[in-house]
């Protein structure tokens, strides 16, 4: 193993031009490794961003009564904050990841459409300014929540809404180009002896996660085209005067909506599934019926759309159908936490930064799925619909779920990109610090939720003011502690201890068994032998 | 698969996002959800079908959406019916307004499952309504509930409410 890394190195040396020098380098580049950097950026950039509006809703939730914002200017910023954080951190992060790991995990040397790459990267960058700059305009930026129902969107919106369209148009397009790319790569340029059944599960759900991005995104396109030929094309999808139906629009976006969920979790569900195994020392149980459950997940994901939409004056017949499918998927996601659980029985664990992050993932996004089998509960949810138990559900699964897996992954694998290992007394104070902040954060909402505190609202009864204060101590906790994230990993960039070719004890895989750390610049240009 | 293949997905999808406008409302006319109301000719009704054994309530409202400044009312507020017996109700409207307006009826019925037995053969809300600046109006509604009703339904609710299609 270990001659072959040096072989490899000497190899890649020999041949390698490495990367343009300058600005132009990021501007111009093709490289999987550069687009992927490229793409964790802007995903930090963004949680920052959509964190710093968080931060100002929290501010204003302090206390009840106003105090520092207007409530049209609070609307703007929860909805900016969600699409932020959805189209902006999450999904460019694990885009990133994709192209950081998949060419490396399947023994290619890049990705299949690089050109292609480097456009779908680009056009985010303007796709965000665009939607951003809307706070600075006449009518201010979108303040319809990130579900943009009609006609709050169509007739009563300002008309910078537009703006908010071809942005969506354009992130679509981006998702799109970079989920073609990573069917393409995966299905195409495995190197020989990578079998389907052999790929990381990394790389099986992102497969997974490609098809519904490609299946999913053109609706959201379709949804917001609709919506601007409502607004300025004299067509009445959405309005009930010209013969539409507003509830017609919630049963488009959620059919974008719910599958959407999953794209932004099933990668994730790979992330975990690559660090338990290493620091359980053990291999992952299950794995064939991990990579069943995804694609069960996935195909029932399109057929659960409705349970969004309990409120809205469904049949009996509609809200038991829905209620049934949305309880079944479940039992698919239940298989995969009782395979990471047994992955782990009786393994030799240890408890290094990326582990911690992944059993806080395992544990806090269990509970984000208990609170969601609460809300699939047709009668139970005529209740809970739009209070701050919704906020508490989806923030759960979307920061302790989504984002854990996403730090998880860059402790785990920013060994490998750069060369240094991160230092890892600052790793853990980051996981803790974070852990006790975001439940301080988040697990209160449960019961202002509970208790009755509508959604997206500036002002609440005096009541819930306890447990505000202290949801809003644990966010502003909770946002600097990624401030502090962020100087771990310009720390770890520009030095620290060096890191091995496996870099973990107990890491399997192309990318930790071929290759050295951090990686020549092209790597995999002859494939690996795959075992 | 290559990558001009897996393009033809988002653009059947994005295609697919537009069918499902119709596609919701042909779901919606099989299984009567939504409220929908349907349509008869007069020659279809077979007069000896009326069931005098059970009575049903149906209630009329009458709304006006913003921007359309009539006053829109049921003048008979409920009535008692027998299924499979025609029945005429009437909606008076009056214009508050000093120009000649447009308007259009959407009807709604409640329960949603009564929708697909609710079925009319003459209605104001057929077509759109111009009403002279001050003029009042009566409007006649004929219709019939299906003798195939649920025995369970015993209220009916019927709403309309008229949207402007002034432009501008």
């Amino acid at each position: 193993m270990y001659t072959e890394t040096t072989h490899d190195a000497a190899h890649g040396e020999h041949h390698d031009h490495g990367p343009a020098k300058g600005l132009m380098r990021w501007v111009t580049t093709t490289n999987h490794k550069d687009i992927g950097t490229l793409y964790l950026w802007l995903a930090f950039i963004m949680l920052l961003y959509g964190g710093s509006m968080a931060m100002i809703i929290r501010l204003e939730l302090f206390q009840p009564g106003l105090q520092w914002v207007e409530p049209h200017f609070f609307n703007q910023m929860t909805t900016m904050h969600g699409l932020v954080m959805v189209f902006g951190a999450i999904m460019p992060a694990f885009v990133g990841l994709a192209n950081w790991l998949v060419p490396i995990m399947i023994g290619a040397p890049d990705m299949a459409l690089p050109r292609m790459n480097n456009w779908s990267f680009w056009i985010l960058p303007f796709a965000f300014t665009m939607l951003a700059s809307t706070t600075f305009m006449e009518g201010g930026a979108p303040a319809f929540g990130w579900t943009f129902y009609a006609p709050l969107s169509t007739t009563f919106a300002p008309d910078t809404t537009d703006f908010f369209i071809f942005a969506v148009h354009l992130m679509g397009i981006s998702s799109v180009m970079g989920a073609i790319n990573i069917i393409a790569t995966i299905l195409n340029m495995r190197a020989p002896g990578m079998t389907l059944m052999k790929m990381p599960l990394f790389v099986w759900t992102w497969l997974i996660t490609a098809y519904l991005l490609i299946a999913v995104m053109p609706v959201l396109a379709g949804a917001v085209t609709m919506m601007l030929t409502d607004r300025h094309f004299g067509t009445s999808f959405f309005d009930a005067a010209g013969g539409g139906d507003p509830v017609m629009f919630q049963h488009i976006f959620w059919f974008f909506g719910h599958p959407e969920v999953y794209i932004m979790i099933l990668p994730a569900f790979g992330i975990i599934s690559a660090i338990i195994p290493t620091f359980a020392r053990k291999p992952l149980f299950g794995y064939s019926s991990m990579v069943y459950a995804t694609a069960s997940i996935a195909i029932l994901s399109f057929m659960v759309w409705a349970h969004h939409m309990f409120t809205t004056g469904m049949p009996v017949a509609g809200e038991l159908y829905f209620m049934y499918a949305t309880i079944l998927i479940s039992v698919p996601t239940g298989v995969k936490v009782f395979n990471w659980v047994t992955t782990m029985w009786k393994g030799s664990m240890t408890f290094e930064t990326p582990m911690l992050w992944a059993l806080g993932f395992i544990v806090m996004f269990t509970i984000g799925g208990f609170s969601g089998l609460m809300l699939g509960v047709a009668p139970v949810d005529t209740q809970y619909h739009d209070t701050y138990f919704v906020v508490a559900h989806f923030h759960y699964v979307l920061v302790t779920g989504a984002l854990y897996s996403i730090i998880a992954a860059f402790y785990y694998w920013v060994p490998k990109w750069t060369g240094h290992m991160y230092d890892e007394k600052l790793g853990k104070i980051h996981f803790w610090w974070s852990t006790i902040a975001v439940n301080v954060l988040f697990f209160p909402q449960h019961f202002v939720g509970l208790a009755g505190m509508p959604r997206r609202i500036p002002d609440y009864s005096l009541q819930f003011a306890e447990f505000n204060m202290i949801s809003s101590i644990g966010g502003f906790a909770f946002g600097l502690a990624q401030v502090f994230f962020l100087y771990i990993v310009i720390k770890t960039i520009k030095g620290g201890e060096k890191a091995s070719a496996q870099v973990w004890e107990g890491a399997t895989g192309l990318e930790f068994e071929h290759l050295p750390s951090p990686p020549p610049y092209h790597s995999f240009t002859e494939a690996p032998p795959v075992k | 698969m290559s990558p001009l293949k897996l393009a033809a997905i988002p653009l059947l999808m994005f295609g697919f996002g537009f069918a499902l406008v119709p596609l919701y409302d042909v779901f919606c006319d099989i299984t009567g959800l939504n409220g929908k109301t349907g349509r008869i000719e007069a020659a279809e009704i077979d007069a000896n079908k009326v069931d005098t054994s059970r009575t049903i309530e149906v209630r009329f409202l009458a709304n006006t959406n913003t921007g359309l400044p009539w006053d829109f009312q049921p003048v008979v507020k409920k009535m008692e019916i027998h299924p499979g017996q025609v029945y005429e109700a009437v909606f008076r409207v009056r214009s508050a307004s000093d120009r000649t307006t447009l308007g259009q009826a959407v009807p709604s019925v409640s329960p949603g499952l009564a929708a697909q037995h609710f079925n009319k053969t003459e209605c104001f809300c057929f077509t759109q309504q111009e009403l002279a600046g001050r003029e009042t109006r009566d409007m006649p509604l004929r219709f019939i509930v299906g003798t195939d009703i649920s025995e369970d339904i015993q209220q009916i609710t019927l709403s309309y409410t008229f949207f402007s299609l002034d432009k501008g």
